[in-house]
């Protein structure tokens, strides 16, 4: 089968299990970590390739371990012409996609760090950060 | 111990030998030349903020109808404006919403459009729908319009800020156990960031803290056009403490009410802005400039990043039950590191107001000032300096005759 990319998002009781190899082990998929990130809260997001005859016996498992999964299908841009470069997002982007530029204190986005959480989205006062599918 | 007066700087200024320089430049030359040197040199110092200021708003004259109409409710892309004034006039606050809006009915409301909105779309020169309803009166019979207007069709647009620009700002923490919506933004629980927003050593107010310059009838950039400063603003009880390092200072409390001709402003400095779980705001952009008339003027226009302090305040509760208990002082050059240390803990910040925009518009201002375009006026008032000793009064509950 083709692999497939999926966005994984561990609660932060599950974030410190080796689920992972436990979808190696057990489940003989394989497995591409395209991004990885643990917040301060302990929660961890991973985008993932997956591939192999017990996918969906192996997001099943993921699901019953706590992991939520959903289909990478989405994107987030920035509009630049919208952007007032505030500064609003920086600190809830939990991977550090939407940082400031020091000293010219300018915020850039990092599209390839960016794990599509979408908290941005709604925290950005000029609806700056945009879904695109 | 005046070394300049506005007049000469004018003169210079229109002579094109003046020295301009913006407050981030001005810290710089002071460091390596001194005061006394570059206050000898330097005329004017500028300043810059973008940030949101919800005291905003424009009072418009959309003219008259035929038959004629006196508004009594009015809305502009249903967001409702003011009907209390004479016929035709009314004023569109930049936090208002529309009557259908589901506000935070499902929190945290999204307050996608409202009179911040209106405005930045009457600034890009955008087609507006304006409604009115009257009750009808022998001289005003109409009961009815909709129609649509752009900033062009307006007899009169003018913004009329009654509290900007302000001094300096909480930063505001979140020591409670969920995820706080505030105008200050999205604070995570236990400490999980640092808001703040103030641009710091360009902040207008933070460069004249005793009202030295700035005051009634200063000429100042104003949402990328020339506006003016036509009062204190409202809550305006400047204070200026020392703070915890040598030569460094705290102060607070000033404001700023600004007034200005919206048809020549631009929607790059006047950006409507929806503030998750509180509400709609205007973001609006504000230089000032300040004379160097002396050297103690120069002193604090002079102040770094470094001897700017800012008070750390928790949102959960000591903000919204009035209490007066802060977490300690922090300065901008450590909140504009990333970091700072609230309880012990490392905290990241971020900043609600642009620094790289401040920045832009203490640049823009010193251009329009060395090309002759802008020159200063002198205030016909000051505004009450901290030593006129203002406090805030609180609100309290209570009957007629208590
Ligand atoms: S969606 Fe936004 S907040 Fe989430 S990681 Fe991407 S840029 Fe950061
Ligand atoms: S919050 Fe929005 S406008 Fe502000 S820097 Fe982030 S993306 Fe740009």
């Amino acid at each position: 089968m083709t692999p497939k990319k999926v966005v994984l998002r561990f609660p932060a009781d599950v974030a410190d299990k080796p689920i992972i190899y436990y979808l190696v082990k057990d489940f003989d998929l394989m497995v591409n970590i395209l991004k990885a990130n643990i917040n301060p809260h302990k929660q961890g997001t991973m985008i993932v390739e997956l591939s192999g005859d017990k996918f969906d016996a192996g997001l099943a498992f993921l699901q019953e371990r706590g992991v939520n999964v959903q289909p990478l299908s989405e994107e987030i841009v920035r509009n630049e012409e919208q952007c007032i470069s505030c500064g609003a997002c920086t600190a809830i982007c939990p991977s550090q996609a939407l940082f400031i530029d020091r000293p010219s204190m300018i915020v850039q986005f990092d599209g390839e760090k960016c794990i599509v959480c979408q908290l941005c989205t709604r925290a950005c006062p000029v609806r700056a950060m945009e879904v695109k599918f | 111990m005046s070394i300049k007066t506005y007049a000469e700087i004018n003169a210079r200024l229109r002579e094109g030998k003046a020295v301009v320089v913006t407050a981030e430049e001005v810290t710089t030359m002071v460091q390596e030349h001194g005061l006394a040197e570059t206050a000898r040199r330097v005329d004017v110092v500028t300043t810059g903020t973008f940030a949101p200021m919800c005291s905003s708003g424009v009072y418009l004259n959309f003219g008259h109808s035929a038959p004629r109409i006196k508004g009594h409710q009015i809305t502009l892309n249903d967001v409702p404006a003011y009907g209390g004034l004479a016929a035709v006039d009314t004023y569109l606050g930049a936090t208002a919403l529309p009557a259908n809006d589901p506000l935070n009915s499902n929190h945290p409301g999204e307050f996608r459009h409202g009179g911040g909105h209106v405005i930045h779309d009457l600034v890009a020169g955008k087609p507006v729908k304006l409604r009115v309803t009257g009750y009808g009166t022998d001289c005003y019979p109409r009961q009815e319009v909709e129609t649509y207007i752009t900033l062009d069709d307006l007899n009169e647009a003018v913004l009329f800020n009654p509290r900007n620009c302000y001094q300096n700002y909480n930063v505001a923490v979140n020591l409670g156990e969920r995820t706080l919506y505030t105008y200050m933004g999205v604070l995570k629980p236990r400490l999980g960031n640092a808001h703040y927003s103030t641009s710091g050593q360009l902040s207008p107010l933070l460069k004249d803290p005793y009202f030295r310059t700035i005051g009634v009838g200063t000429r100042i950039f104003l949402g990328g056009g020339i506006g003016y400063v036509v009062w204190n603003g409202t809550q305006h009880c400047p204070s200026v403490r020392e703070g915890p390092t040598e030569g460094s200072v705290f102060a607070a409390g000033g404001t700023l009410t600004v007034l200005g001709d919206l048809k020549q402003m631009s929607p790059d400095w006047l950006v409507g802005a929806s503030i998750l779980g509180y509400g709609a705001t205007l973001v609006v952009g504000i230089g000032v400039p300040i004379p160097i008339l002396d050297e103690e003027i120069l002193r604090c226009a002079a102040r770094s990043d470094a001897e700017l302090y800012a008070p750390i305040v928790d949102y959960s509760v000591a903000y919204p039950q009035r209490r007066p208990e802060i977490l300690g002082l922090v300065s901008y050059a450590e909140l504009k590191s990333g970091t700072i240390k609230v309880n012990g803990r490392d905290v990241p910040t971020a900043p609600l107001s642009s620094y790289s925009k401040a920045r832009e518009i203490a640049h823009l201002l010193k251009d329009w000032l060395l090309s002759g375009k802008f020159t200063l006026t002198e205030p016909v008032q000051l505004l009450p300096s901290p030593d006129a000793g203002l406090t805030g009064k609180a609100l309290e509950i209570k009957g007629p005759k208590e």
